[in-house]
């Protein structure tokens, strides 16, 4: 249980070439040697601070969908919306499946994430496994590919230049913490690498 | 440090498969379904029905890709009368407005984002039927591509939710979504299923055959 410290064969999953890699320092990345995919990434910061990132995702994440994102007035009457109030606009409308997927790809997913996250690392700091952790990370695994956060941000965007014309427009504190989300999220998933969490437990499940 | 490789076996020829959630490297003995003897996962020589689950994903986005272009996806009713809404529509209101940046994230998101989607993974898998030998290294990266802005194509879908729930003044001026709205989300779903249902290592299957030839 030592392959760690010497070197792997990896297959590439875009191009199934076969190749040898070294154990990787911090902070380095393994990419094909062929079509550049990127194969592994070593952590680049401590478990603790990994951590620390879950948490404060976390911690945007409520004032970003607890605050509306943009208010309007026009003629005396204001209206504001947070994310989830948009989805409920739509809903309302019967578009039932298009809030779905609205709330889905912009919130649930974004929240999921950080939460599966964070109950995959923390345990770790007091040197226990997680229970199931073998089914959580595969869940993590199917739904990276599908959340859309940093879209939702621009599309926030683009809809106050639209308005910005027809009404009295200000920007809520909401789309701030959007703004900080989306950075907390990036960073999260540049940190994240699911076959470095499984050594790690690896190495506690053999100790 | 980096990967490093003398002789450019193909997992496939050597029957090895590395499991995407744990790394683990796996020998396989048919091209069976298998699961991972590390973590469980089900693991595939390659993707199961790959061109024909692609293929079916993106013939519906391309039923889909008709109406979301040509039906309104927003209703503004003002004082004034009502106006439809269409993607391309919204688009030129955004060049008119003068913010063209935004006109132009617009039009790359909303229009082109999608028709490349369509157009590129029906290349690829054309390319992928015939057994074409060329730029494999180009074609992955193009699948990659496709798969990076795919999300992005939301967002015209975000825009009509936001303008749904802030624009209700009452007897001023409310908007509606479009039918337009429900088949472009029908697109940007259809599509992403398609890009993930593709494999790429089927593109480098028939480069490998010709150096067995
Ligand atoms: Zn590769
Ligand atoms: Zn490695
Ligand atoms: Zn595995």
């Amino acid at each position: 249980m030592n392959d760690r410290a010497s070197t792997t064969v990896v297959v590439c999953h875009d191009c199934d070439l076969v190749q040898r890699c070294d154990r990787l320092a911090i902070g380095q990345r393994a990419q094909c040697v062929r079509c550049g995919a990127m194969l592994h990434r070593g952590a680049g910061m401590g478990l603790q601070a990994r951590c620390a990132l879950v948490l404060a995702g976390l911690l945007v994440f409520c004032l970003a969908n607890g605050f509306p994102l943009v208010s309007m007035s026009a003629q005396g009457s204001r209206t504001a919306t947070t994310l989830f109030g948009a989805a409920l606009a739509l809903w309302r409308q019967d578009m039932q499946p298009v809030a779905v997927l609205v709330v889905g790809t912009a919130m649930l997913i974004p929240l999921l994430e950080l939460l599966v996250l964070g109950y995959l690392m923390f345990p770790l700091l007091w040197d226990r496994v997680p229970l199931g952790f073998d089914r959580i990370l595969r869940l993590l695994h199917y739904l990276q590919p599908w959340g859309m956060a940093e879209v939702f941000l621009m599309g926030v965007l683009v809809a106050l230049v639209k308005l910005a014309h027809l009404a009295d427009i200000v920007i809520g504190a909401g789309l701030w913490a959007f703004g900080a989300l989306i950075l907390l999220l990036a960073l999260n998933a540049s940190q994240f690498d699911s076959r470095e969490l499984w050594a790690c437990y690896r190495t506690l499940k053999t100790d | 440090m980096l990967p490093h490789t003398e002789n450019r076996l193909a997992g496939a020829t050597l029957h090895l498969l590395s499991c995407p959630v744990c790394g683990q490297t796996v020998r396989y003995t048919s091209a069976e379904a298998l699961a991972c003897p590390c973590c469980g996962t089900h693991l595939f020589a390659r993707k199961h029905a790959s061109l024909s689950r692609a293929w079916a994903w993106l013939i519906a986005a391309v039923l889909c890709y008709i109406p979301a272009n040509v039906l309104p996806i927003m209703e503004t009713r003002t004082l004034f009368g009502r106006q439809d809404d269409t993607i391309l529509s919204g688009v030129v209101y955004l060049w008119g407005a003068g913010s063209w940046p935004l006109a132009v994230v617009v039009f790359v998101a909303s229009i082109l984002v999608p028709l490349l989607k369509i157009l590129s993974l029906s290349f690829l898998l054309l390319s992928v039927h015939f057994h074409w030998r060329w730029a494999p290294l180009q074609r992955t990266r193009l699948y990659r591509l496709l798969e990076t802005i795919g999300p992005w194509s939301m967002l015209d879908i975000y825009v009509v939710a936001l303008l749904v729930a802030l624009v209700q003044l009452r007897g001023l001026a409310t908007i509606q979504a479009g039918p337009g709205a429900l088949a472009f989300a029908a697109v940007v779903v259809l599509t992403m299923l398609a890009a993930h249902a593709f494999d790429p290592r089927l593109i480098w299957d028939s480069v490998k055959e010709t150096v067995h030839d």
